[in-house]
């Protein structure tokens, strides 16, 4: 599975950790990540992050 | 106005800010602040950062005594924000800089914020480096330490790494160097700063302290754009290990206890869960929001792990300032903290469930039901208040290995 950067802030979303502390569990790909998602680092939406 | 040598042929041109008590317009700065700016002799003249508008003559006084406005080669932005880029369109037409070095996102800012036509600008990200003629300049990326343009200049020859907002105090002051103040005051205005500006970026702050000791750069000065210099190893040692200890958020066996209050029926309630606390040995500070700022509250974040909100019901919800606390709070993602609730009430008491509800949204535990009362706090109320005290400080005492 594909890593994504945040542009703006570079955090970098690996899909094996996930993002549990706002509800994305271990192993979600960043496609299936809802869209209202926002970068746990700087608050950034979705469409402001590029495969890594 | 002098300049002031912090190395050989490297100067501290800044301004500092006496009267100013606030601070980018959401928090305090009770001691005031300076703006620091950096200039390096070397074959090229270097300027580093710049200072608020409304100081550009200071700033120009000190630069005059060291060079000639128009020799200046270089200037450096390692942070686009205006208390430290606010010269940058006079000083691009008094300097005619032959280039102007920024980050990626630091290009972004700054044509967001300024008329660049025609300007210079370079970016440069992490791992690069240029020579200024006996000196190298190596530019390090510190994304959202605080904002994403910001980065950090090292120049190995002199161990100096010129951190931008990293690292700084806000503190007014003819003093330059942390080693001729008081410790204890360096350490308030430190904790007043991180926990108002730099807390929620607190697991960057982890990365990049180890990424500093990965890149086995050795640093003997830190020179911050805002507050005093941290000068020799130890004293930089000294400031890494604040930073860690700010940024780890360890257990501490301290509470606040947050508060406003209408007829004093939620004061009173706040006096019993401090005696609560009190009775188990926690010490705590009662802050009421009439009193206190927001940005006080958050320094005394700084030394409590207990975090204790008080409220009455006013027209079905908190009251505003309480609220508006909590907005700040949240912000600024304080991890590893216990909370606790109370408030009395009229009719319809809804103020213990809305402050629950916001303090477990932001991650608190919250270890005991909260206590609403309704209008005048009774013995009976004034008990139960004590327990919930009493009971927070043992939570607090088994996360601290008590």
């Amino acid at each position: 599975m594909e890593k994504y950067v945040c542009v703006i802030c570079g955090y970098e979303y690996d899909p094996a950790e996930g993002d549990p502390d706002n509800g994305v569990e271990p192993g979600t790909k960043f496609e299936d990540i809802p869209e209202d998602w926002l970068c746990p680092v700087c608050g950034a939406p979705k469409s402001e992050f590029e495969p890594a | 106005m002098h300049p002031v040598e912090i190395k050989k042929d490297v100067f501290w041109v800044g301004a500092v800010d006496y009267t100013s008590r606030d601070f980018h317009g959401y928090s305090l700065s009770p001691q005031g602040t300076t703006y620091n700016t950096y200039l390096v002799k070397d074959e090229k003249t270097v300027l580093f950062d710049t200072v608020k508008s409304n100081f550009i003559d200071t700033m120009l006084c000190r630069m005059s005594n060291v060079t000639e406005l128009e020799k200046v080669d270089y200037i450096v932005c390692n942070h686009l924000e205006p208390d430290h880029s606010g010269c940058l369109p006079k000083l691009v037409e008094l300097c005619k800089p032959e280039k102007i070095f920024c980050s990626p996102l630091g290009k972004r800012s700054m044509q967001a914020h300024y008329n660049t036509e025609g300007w210079p600008i370079e970016v440069v990200k992490t791992g690069d480096s240029i020579n200024i003629g006996s000196r190298d300049i190596q530019f390090i990326e510190t994304r959202m330490l605080h904002w994403p343009d910001s980065m950090v200049s090292y120049i190995p020859q002199d161990k100096l790494l010129i951190c931008n907002d990293i690292f700084g105090q806000n503190i007014s002051t003819t003093e330059r160097f942390v080693d001729e103040v008081e410790r204890a005051v360096v350490e308030h205005d430190m904790v007043e700063y991180y926990h108002n500006i730099v807390l929620p970026f607190s697991p960057l702050v982890l990365k990049t302290l180890e990424a500093i000791e990965e890149m086995g750069i050795e640093i003997d000065m830190l020179a911050p754009d805002h507050g005093l210099i941290f000068r020799g190893k130890e004293d930089v040692q000294w400031c890494f290990d604040k930073y860690r200890e700010f940024a780890e958020q360890a257990w501490k066996k301290r509470a606040v206890i947050i508060y406003d209050t209408m007829w004093h029926s939620t004061e009173k309630m706040a006096r019993s869960v401090a005696e609560g606390l009190e009775s188990e040995g926690v010490p705590v500070r009662i802050m009421s929001l009439k009193s206190d700022h927001h940005s006080a509250v958050m320094t005394e974040l700084g030394r409590s792990s207990a975090v204790i909100f008080g409220s009455p019901t006013h027209n079905n919800g908190i009251l505003p300032e309480v609220a508006k606390m909590l907005t700040y709070m949240k912000g600024l993602r304080p991890q590893n903290r216990i909370g606790g609730a109370f408030g009395s009430f009229g009719w319809s008491g809804e103020c213990v469930k809305a402050l629950t509800e916001s303090l477990t949204e932001m991650g608190f535990e919250m270890p005991v039901d909260g206590v609403k009362n309704q209008f005048v706090p009774t013995h009976d109320a004034y008990k139960k208040c004590y327990e919930m005290g009493a009971e927070i400080a043992k939570a607090l005492k088994e996360k601290c290995g008590e």
